[in-house]
Order: structure tokens, then sequence, then C-alpha cells
């Protein structure tokens, strides 16, 4: 798909992500807006899947580690035919599998169990493993948030993903993408633990280390290419991104880290995202019938 | 069948079943010559995995493995595997990868090493999740079969296994059933339950007893989670008096479980024994009588229970 698709795709997820955490009236917009461009760029520009075959055992596997932005991989998942869009707005309500952090058993498409932080780039080291020990040429796509790397699991794991395998089956079919929005729960990363220098530790563990702009399609998607290009060893992607991208009353925020937008803070966002200025709103909404009736439904929310 | 370790028969079983199915990987955490799996690692050198001193990781990878389609055996001392719990919770039992997670040196028959290498608290942190089934082999023929039921099993499992040598208890003609107990002798006013390395002391323990006039049952319970439901009723519903027996913490082991059921569905007088606070330092043999799992405490458990 070329950029200029991406990007429409990843605008249309943006508006799902706001669109169902108003719904949740709980979530995590900042981690989900920060890592939404990289997941599209996965989905709609790299993976060999078939959302109609989700157990297919040759498909390639994202894991999303930072478990609690999978509003994003929800609105990605729903976007690429893995199941109907209506389920979005089922987000963290009873029986829904729309779990509010991912749950491999409740919905085709999640590949493991996440949201305890640390635990997803362990279980992609064993996916890449097993997937190298069976013949298969599929890929593994792991993405870690930033605060998440301060858990030590994470470690043990950096340090034995560069060796794990070898000769035979090193994993340079593991992809590791950090999406450094710089911001945790409390507060901005580098107050609560400092990651840096970030780039020279993954290289001092034997890791090769491409830095590109998390939020530029072109560069995600060279990024990846570089990746595949790279033998015998897995490949650590940094990734900087702003927290709550796309919507400017949230970026580089931290209060938006799990913080649900209201209704009407929904709407605002979702026409932030369509870069429409406030007097050109309902013109604008005549243009575009789909966001409107999402900007009816979120009304209705409000008035409830 | 001279006494064997239930880790000696699981890497014997390994072995053979890893040269029949090259499914079969093996995870450890550098205690590969202990667990047992270091002549697998040595045969199936592309098929072993020694992920260093990190058991997060290695019950990660193995997660991981489980879900491409490998039959990952992750082993570790029961302490170290079941104290990363929070991986075992989210990456193996609720992600319901068919990991096999194997605990050996579990109890305080351990002995020299003391308490900081213990597992004795394993099952009751294992038993509280969904998804993940629990079995402890009593001797060399039942771990062998418990392994090899153990590749077929669908599900996470945790295979708790013993560092010391066990005696033969079940019949050469024994085939294990998971989810189902073995009677090992009948009786008719207490029946004793026992896993692991107090079963045979178990037995012991009823052939005493018999010279007193006590007619005790004992029951192999490999299988803990789940248990068999059927016997233990059967058995509590005739004898009128359960007792467990097990070299784990007494909370939450087997005999927390079996509480549970009977208090649930057919209350019965139970005496629970097993581990009363930390381990420490000292001969199995030792270790078992201060915590009165050797047969002469069992009996003496057993009388004063039933008050005879």
């Amino acid at each position: 798909m070329p950029g200029d698709r991406l990007e429409a795709v990843a605008r249309a997820c943006r508006v799902q992500i706001l669109r169902m955490l108003a719904h949740a009236g709980s979530g995590h917009p900042g981690g989900s807006l920060s890592v939404i461009d990289i997941l599209v760029t996965l989905f709609f520009g790299r993976l060999r899947h078939d959302p109609k075959r989700p157990d297919w055992p040759d498909r390639d596997r994202v894991v999303l580690s930072k478990g609690h932005a999978v509003p994003a991989l929800y609105s990605v998942l729903a976007a690429a035919g893995y199941f109907p869009e209506k389920l979005l707005i089922t987000l963290r309500k009873l029986g829904s599998p729309l779990q509010g952090h991912p749950d491999r058993m409740a919905l085709p498409g999640i590949e493991a169990a996440t949201g305890s932080l640390g635990q997803g780039l362990s279980i992609s080291l064993g996916l890449a493993l097993g997937l190298k020990l069976a013949g298969s040429s599929a890929r593994v796509y792991c993405v870690l948030g930033d605060g998440e790397i301060q858990e030590g699991q994470v470690w043990e794991a950096a340090m034995s993903a560069p060796k794990l395998g070898q000769p035979a089956h090193a994993l340079d079919n593991l992809v590791v993408i950090l999406d450094y929005n710089k911001i945790q729960l409390d507060d901005f990363v580098k107050k609560v633990l400092d990651l840096e220098p970030v780039i020279a530790k993954w290289q001092s563990f034997g890791w090769p280390v491409v830095e590109i702009d998390g939020h530029d399609v072109t560069q995600i998607a060279k990024a990846l290419d570089q990746a595949e290009a790279t033998r015998g060893t897995p490949t650590f992607v940094v990734a900087h991104t702003v927290k709550g991208k796309g919507v400017p009353f949230m970026e580089n925020d931290p209060e938006w880290h799990g913080k649900a937008p209201k209704p009407a803070e929904a709407i605002a966002a979702i026409r932030e995202v369509l870069g429409v200025s406030t007097g050109a709103w309902e013109d604008y909404l005549k243009t575009d019938s789909a966001t409107r009736a999402i900007v009816d439904e979120l009304t209705a929310l409000e008035k409830k | 069948m001279p006494a064997k370790a239930s880790r000696a028969a699981f890497g014997e079983a390994l072995l053979e079943l890893g040269a029949k199915d090259d499914r079969i990987v093996t995870l450890d955490a550098d205690l590969s010559k202990s667990t047992m799996t270091a002549k697998f690692a040595k045969t199936f050198p592309g098929r072993a995995f020694n992920l260093g001193i990190a058991e997060s990781n290695m019950l990660g990878v193995g997660a991981g493995l489980a879900l491409a389609g490998r039959i990952p055996f992750a082993c570790s001392f029961a302490c170290f595997v079941v104290g990363r719990f929070e991986t075992i919770r989210i990456s193996v039992a609720y992600t319901n990868a068919n990991l096999r997670i194997v605990g050996t040196h579990a109890g305080i028959a351990i002995g020299e090493d003391g308490y900081s290498q213990m597992g004795i608290e394993d099952i009751a942190c294992v038993r509280a999740l969904p998804n993940i089934g629990i079995v402890q082999p009593a001797d060399e023929l039942e771990t062998k079969q418990v392994i090899a039921y153990a590749v077929e099993h669908q599900g996470p499992l945790y295979l708790r296994l013993t560092r010391q040598n066990l005696e033969p208890v079940c019949p050469p003609d024994y085939r294990f059933q998971y989810g189902r107990w073995l009677l090992l002798r009948r009786g008719h006013d207490v029946t004793l339950i026992g896993t692991g390395g107090p079963i045979f002391n178990c037995h012991e323990a009823a052939k005493r007893l018999e010279t007193d006039g006590i007619s005790a049952e004992v029951i192999n319970a490999a299988c803990i989670k789940p248990l068999d439901e059927e016997l233990l009723l059967q058995s509590a519903g005739k004898t009128g008096h359960v007792v467990t027996v097990e070299d784990h913490s007494v909370a939450g082991g087997l005999g927390g479980a079996v509480a549970e059921t009977l208090g649930d569905v057919l209350p019965t007088p139970l005496k629970r024994l097993g581990v009363q606070g930390f381990g420490e330092s000292g001969d199995a043999k030792g270790l078992y009588a201060k915590h009165g799992l050797d047969p002469a405490g069992i009996a003496a458990s057993v009388k004063k229970f039933l008050n005879r």
C-alpha cells in the first residue's frame, strides 16, 4: 500500500480509537495514538496474513507487548477485516472479546495475552525460534513501550535474543519496535526512570539498531526493509513518537496516558485528527457521512 | 525397579520421546545438570536451549515456542520457576500456551541446600491459576507415563518432580490417566492421600497402623489439579476420615485442594500433613521426621486424628 493510503488508514484508525475509548469511558489514548502509524504500516504495508485464517501457521505475527495500547490494535484488526467494525464500541464492556488488554483466547488476531508489561518480547523470541525450527519463513514483530522496558524481563530477553538459536536458527525473523513516546503513566520517562542512552544499551546487548520517526510511514517501511535484509540477528527499531499524536490537546501530556476522552472531547479530537477547523466542521460533516454517523453517536452518548 | 528420582526418570523419558518427535524441545536456566535435561541437550543440541539464569524469559520463550507449534519443556527448580509467577499467570496460563513447566527439587527433601532452594509453595501458587494442570508423579514408572502424556496434553501443565530417589509404589500394569488417582491400598477406617515424595511413607504408615488395628486406605494423588473428585468422595464417604500428606506447605497444596472439595461437596473430618513454616538445611530423613512426614510421624498423626 502506498504511503498516502497508509496515512489515510492511520487517520481512520485514530478516529476509531477515540470513538471506542469514549464509548468505553476508560482506557489509554496517548499510547494508542503514538503506536498507530507503526501498526498500520505493519498490517497494511508488511504482514503476510489472512484475516479469514487467523490461525494460518505461516502468518507473520505481531505481539503488542505494550498491551494497554490495544485500542490501536483493535482498530487495525477491524480495518483489516478480522472482525466487524461495529464490535469496536464494545471495548471493555461485559462479554466483549475486546478486553481492556489483549486476550489471545477472546479474539482471533491476538497472538499473546499482554498488558502485564515486560513479557511480550520473551514470547516473541519463542515465536521466532519456533517458526525457524518449523522451517517457516514467517516473521515476528514485537512492539514495546518505552516505560515498559524498565521491566527486568525485557533485559533478560534482550540479552538472549541475539544469541538464541545461533547459528542454524538465528532470530533474523524478529523485529522489535520501541514506541518511544517519552511518557509513561506517572510522568515523563526521563523523570521516572530515564532509559538513555537507549540505543547504546541495545547495541551493547548485540542488536543492530535503526532509529526512525515513528509517525513517518516511509521511514517505518524502510526500517522494516532494512531488518528483513539483515541476516543472523534480530533488529531493534527505535521509533521516536509523540504521545497522543494527532490530537493537539493530548500530545505530550502525561494526563492522557490513561484517561478516556469524554464524548465531546472525542468529537473535538476527531475533528483535530481530520485536520478540520471548528468553523468548517459542520460543512465538512455534510461531505463525510461515516464521520457524521460517529459524531452523532458520540453526541447521543454525551446526552446519556 | 530400584528407587529413582522423578527428575532422573523425566530425563530418560525425554530422551526416548525426543527421538520420536522432533517438536519436543527443552528450555533451561543454567540448571540442566540438575533438572536432568543435559542428556537431551547432548543428544539433540539443536532442540535444547539454555536461557541462562533468567527464568522469566525462559517461561516467555517457552510460551512462544508452544504458540508456534513446538512442544517445549521449561525446566528449573520448582521454587525458581514458579517464583516467576506473573509470567506464568499471563504468558502461559492466560495466553493458554501449551507449555510444560517442569519444577524439579520440589519439597524439603532436597535437604542440605536449605529453604531458598526448596519449592514448597509452588502448588499453592499454580493452583490459583485457571487453565493450568498440576501433576506430581510418585515413582519412575508413573513419571515416564506422565511425561509421555504431557507431550499430548493440550493446554499448560505444571509438572512437579523430586531431587531425591523415590521408591516404586505403582503396580507394573499401572496406566496414568489425567485427573485420576491411584488406589494403592484398600482400607475402611481412614483415607491417606499422598503425593510425590511422602507417598511411599504413607504406604509404610498404613502397614504400621494395621498392626494397631487401624485399616488405612492409601491413595496416590499424582493429579493435584484437576483432582480425582470421584475417588476422593468415594473413599471419604467410606472411611469418614481423610488425611493428606505432602512435601509442600500445609497451606494451599494437595491438602488445600482436598479441603476445598470436601468442604463444598462432602464435609468430612480432615487432617492436613505437610511443611510448617519455612524449610531449613538438614538431611532429608531428619527433615521428614521433624515435619511428621516419615512413616512414624504419619502413623502418629493418624492415630491422634482418630483418637486411637
